[in-house]
């Protein structure tokens, strides 16, 4: 496939690694976190981590929408599909997060509960078409690359009138995220969590553009590389951190220009301004609750908001007392740290959140990295 | 989730949307996001949505940078040729 295949060539790999090797300084360690759930899986699946000089480590990052989704917001969802009646439909990777009471969509589903996958948020909104006698409710999550398809939808169903239909808004932002870890006292005391720098995201910045992340360069003293999801692009990215380390540097560098303009897509940010206003406060799993971290329904399109439109009130819930994954999302601990990976908490039955999804960090070691901790022992 | 492909536009069609091909496989899919985009361009397909359209120079200038020397490799070559 173009623009796929050729970003996965495994002799320029090499190549970049051993120029890698060439530039990390050995007298130094060199922490990076990749923010993206997407990076976090092309490290793990292409084995980037084994290419890597041992000096340099990355650190996974909160940018999975499954994984931060809290139980709360699943509850709310899973309430309106059993209690309410209504068709609830969702994205595929939402169905198996773990809510209250030993529940997930999928097993509300199995319950009787009318739950829906959807490709898109499109197909929700035919779903209500459809279904004129029915309520129709989409659960909407993700960062800022699926938010443009969910304000389509609204503005959509706002210009056809369609009354059964409404979306249960849960998209958050990846700028507030950042700032909350740079802010976190895991970062700020330096030593627990040593951060050099950032990989940035790489759809969500073909949205919001490479512009919204200066701000950390200056005002942190961290270098930002916007890459593409591809191990070549990983590689390079990592490459041009190092170089800026090295240099003393703290710039935006834009490795993804195929895709990421400045500015970003300016029709995107319109109709995603149009629909949606920030909200004062969202829990986020693994951060708590992070100020202005998401976005709302605006009052103009209430008609079309399931949280005004079923009153619903949410209610935090905290997660399995010995499920890690906060401080993984925060970059504190490893998946290896935590006492239910591998055990109780698999990919087929996940305990936490970031056994879900595939780029959950734990789904992803899971998949492609338990065999490398168990050392090799012949005959 | 953030997952998005790379796709070639075969035809505008009407009502916004566009007719990709990926890998083979043809579907229709939102071009709304996306109005600059033109037959021939490829657009990153996003939950039925083309969410940007893929600059091709600079698609071959990245390709290029993956396969330029370190730092070091280049004055250990500057030295070679002097």
């Amino acid at each position: 496939m173009k623009y796929v295949t050729e970003f996965r060539d495994g002799d320029l790999a090499q190549r970049i690694a051993e120029s890698l090797a060439a530039e990390a300084r050995p007298d130094r360690p060199y922490s990076f976190m990749e923010f993206c759930g997407g990076h976090t899986h092309a490290i793990s699946r292409y084995g980037v981590t084994e290419l890597l000089p041992p000096n340099v480590r990355m650190i996974h990052g909160p940018g999975c929408p499954v994984c931060v989704l809290p139980i709360g917001r699943v509850d709310l969802a899973i309430q309106l599909a059993m209690e309410r009646g209504v068709i609830l439909c969702t994205y595929g990777d939402v169905m198996r997060v773990p809510a209250s009471e030993s529940l997930s969509l999928m097993k509300a589903k199995a319950r009787g509960a009318d739950i829906r996958m959807v490709y898109s948020a499109a197909d929700a909104l035919g779903l209500a078409r459809k279904h004129p006698d029915r309520e129709v409710v989409f659960l909407a999550i993700g960062f800022e690359t699926t938010t443009p398809p969910t304000a389509l939808v609204i503005r959509q169903a706002a210009k056809e009138q369609i009354a059964n239909f409404s979306v249960l808004c849960c998209h958050v932002l990846t700028p507030s995220a950042i700032t909350h870890i740079l802010e976190s006292p895991e970062v700020r005391q330096y030593g627990t969590v040593p951060i050099d720098g950032f990989i940035g995201p790489a759809h969500v910045s073909i949205i919001i553009g490479s512009d919204p992340y200066v701000h950390f360069a200056e005002e942190y003293r961290k270098p930002v590389v916007i890459a593409g999801f591809e191990p070549l692009d990983v590689m390079q990215a990592i490459r041009m951190l190092v170089r800026q380390v090295n240099e003393g540097r703290a710039e935006v560098e834009n490795e993804f220009t195929r895709a990421v303009t400045p500015e970003g897509n300016l029709a995107a940010q319109a109709v995603v301004s149009e629909v949606f206003e920030l909200r004062s406060s969202f829990e986020w799993r693994g951060l708590g609750e992070v100020p202005y971290s998401a976005l709302k329904i605006r009052p103009a399109f209430a008609a079309w908001d399931a949280e005004r439109k079923f009153e619903l009130t949410y209610t935090p819930v905290p997660d399995h007392k010995q499920c890690e994954c906060g401080a993984i999302l925060r970059g504190v601990k490893r998946p290896t740290d935590c006492k239910l990976f591998g055990t109780v908490c698999t990919p087929e039955n996940p305990m936490g959140s970031c056994m879900v999804s595939s780029e959950g960090a734990c789904a992803a070691h899971y998949s492609y990295g338990r065999f490398r901790d168990i050392p090799v022992v012949a005959g | 989730m953030c997952l998005a492909l790379p796709a070639c536009v075969i035809e505008r069609l009407d009502g916004e949307e566009l007719l990709i091909d990926l890998g083979g496989v043809r579907k229709r899919v939102s071009g709304a996001l996306t109005p600059e985009a033109q037959v021939g361009d490829y657009v990153i397909v996003h939950v039925g949505h083309a969410i940007g359209v893929i600059d091709p120079e600079e698609a071959a200038q990245t390709l290029a940078l993956f396969a330029e020397l370190s730092a070091a490799e280049q004055a250990a070559a500057m030295e070679q040729s002097q």
